[in-house]
């Protein structure tokens, strides 16, 4: 059994209708199962309303399911008394940096998981220490998370997780609210950790290009797991992926419809400059192997 | 600019008074409030004057900063004197009218006046030495007694530094928010009181969506990060008592004392 795996995971909201008596269930995320391996880097894709943040909350007993079970480091995440430790295990960043920053220093925030935990304070310390090296911002220890660029305090808000040294850390879209400089520091800050030190991450997004390095990749619609596979299986069904709503990057959109038209690409292009380098080899005339 | 802005009044300068325990300084204002109001006779007065000009001296915090806080007192401070100093009875002095001022009258005017400046002397001197994360922690550690009583005392605490967290976002929210209703056409600026305070639903009603949604966010980032009230809580930054702050409480002590002794002999 891998660090989080759900069975037939189901989580319907329930909402009242316009008359205030009716009840309107709607189901956000239905029959999932899915299985994540220690040290494992897996992505979670899907359009607005797929149910990837719903399934994600499910990761850290933030919600818990209405039907089906998840286990998360063998724990079932409606035992009450695993909870804090459930939460240990299974760190969350969010999407809005500004709201998820407690203290008005940014090594008390980091220090502030490991302060609920108990933690005592000289180890609350190697810790708050350990973890701004491991994101790289260490410099900024003293500063005031005001003052910081969107890409800074999500790592900031890294580094928080990373002080409650868990085993894993989901990241529930944490760089739609991100410019593309600082959507790059985050990707690889969680990416180095995952490299480095071993930490399994559930990367939830909708940018496909954060998923590229990915072991494993998921694709969610309308609640449900609609694909399953490594970068290059997911990647290389455009058509698929565009009928479940996603925004294929317009590079891989164009070598697919070169592909399909006899040019002969590796499957799975993501960055122009990847293109042009095939494109200039297909032109001098070393054909793929593909 | 918005983002920079400070909040209270801290005056950041390195001093023996900055680097005390917050929970010293507090007890320190309580002594002083007590003080003031035990003295009675001039002598007090002058034992206080001593203490508080000592305690401005060690903060290196300016007396012209000082002075400034006095202004919005200044209304009460003039309001009380006028009081005291036409409504005590005594030997009359000057008389016009229905006036009349008696040498009993100009006394007390006179105390109240440097009653009412020492006390707020020394109670901005606390906000200027002491930052409101440190104050907050102070007050949560020194009032945990309360607890006993079913008093909140940590959850107050965590609620006050949280406000300072996001007072600076939220006023930055709400310059953004005027902005794009003013490109829209609201007027903020002209009109009477009512036409404005009209004006301001505009932005309020935004304002209060998104304050509702950052703290529904915060909560469950909080919750994510294991946070389950004060119970089982350590802290990164505890307070903890240097020698300064024990002789700091002896020599309140002892002010206090003399004080009380000054009034009680004299």
């Amino acid at each position: 059994m891998g660090i989080i795996k759900a069975e037939d995971l189901s989580y319907n909201y329930i909402k009242l209708g316009e008359d205030e008596k009716t009840e309107e269930v709607s189901e956000a995320v239905r029959n999932v199962s899915i299985d994540i391996h220690a040290g494992e880097f897996v992505a979670i894709l899907g359009h607005n309303g797929s149910g990837k943040s719903t399934l994600a909350k499910h990761m850290n007993a933030l919600l818990l399911p209405t039907e089906g079970t998840i286990w998360i480091d063998g724990r079932d995440s409606r035992d009450e008394d695993a909870l804090l430790a459930i939460r240990q295990t299974a760190g969350m960043v969010f999407q809005n940096p500004d709201n998820q920053i407690v203290a008005g220093v940014v090594e008390e925030d980091v220090g502030f998981g490991p302060e609920n935990m108990g933690v005592p304070t000289e180890e609350i310390w190697e810790r708050v220490d350990r973890s701004l090296e491991a994101v790289g911002m260490t410099a900024y220890r003293k500063s005031s998370p005001n003052r910081l660029s969107g890409g800074q305090k999500q790592r900031v808000a890294i580094a928080g997780v990373m002080a409650m040294e868990p085993k894993c850390i989901v990241l529930d879209e944490p760089t739609a609210m991100l410019d593309p400089g600082g959507r790059r520091e985050v990707i690889r800050t969680v990416r180095e950790l995952n490299r480095k030190k071993g930490i399994t991450v559930i990367l939830i997004t909708h940018y496909m290009e954060e998923v590229i390095h990915a072991d494993r990749i998921y694709v969610m619609d309308e609640g449900q797991v609609a694909m399953e596979g490594t970068p290059e299986e997911i990647f290389t069904q455009v058509e698929r992926l565009k009928e479940l709503r996603l925004d294929v990057p317009q590079v891989t959109e164009l070598a697919y419809g070169l592909r399909k038209r006899g040019v002969p690409l590796s499957p799975c292009i993501l960055d122009e400059e990847q293109l042009v380098k095939e494109i200039l080899e297909v032109r001098a005339g070393n054909v793929h192997n593909a | 600019m918005m983002r920079d802005i400070t909040l209270g009044q801290y005056y950041p300068v390195q001093s023996p008074i900055h680097k005390l325990d917050p929970r010293t300084k507090l007890f320190g204002t309580v002594i002083l409030i007590a003080a003031l109001f035990v003295a009675d006779n001039i002598f007090c007065y002058i034992l206080a004057a001593a203490a508080v000009f000592a305690v401005i001296a060690a903060s290196r915090v300016p007396v012209r900063h000082i002075l400034k806080g006095l202004k919005p007192v200044l209304f009460l401070l003039i309001f009380s004197v006028i009081f005291n100093l036409f409504l005590t009875d005594g030997k009359v002095l000057v008389q016009f009218w229905i006036f009349k001022i008696t040498r009993e009258g100009i006394l007390r005017s006179l105390l109240m006046a440097v009653r009412l400046i020492f006390l707020v002397m020394g109670t901005s001197l606390l906000t200027f030495t002491t930052t409101p994360n440190q104050l907050t922690d102070g007050l949560e550690k020194g009032l945990g007694f309360l607890k006993v009583i079913r008093i909140p005392v940590h959850e107050f605490a965590m609620i006050m530094s949280i406000a300072l967290r996001f007072i600076p976002i939220l006023v930055e929210e709400t310059d953004r928010i005027m902005k794009a209703q003013t490109a829209r056409g609201a007027d903020f600026e002209s009109g009477g009181l009512i036409k404005r305070g009209k004006a301001m639903i505009p932005l309020l009603v935004p304002l209060f969506i998104s304050a509702f949604r950052r703290a529904a966010d915060l909560a469950q980032a909080m919750e994510a990060r294991c946070y389950h009230g004060g119970d089982g809580r350590t802290k990164m930054k505890p307070l903890r008592y240097r020698a300064a702050d024990r002789i700091s409480y002896v020599v309140m002590l002892a002010f206090l004392g003399a004080d009380i002794a000054l009034r009680v002999l004299l």
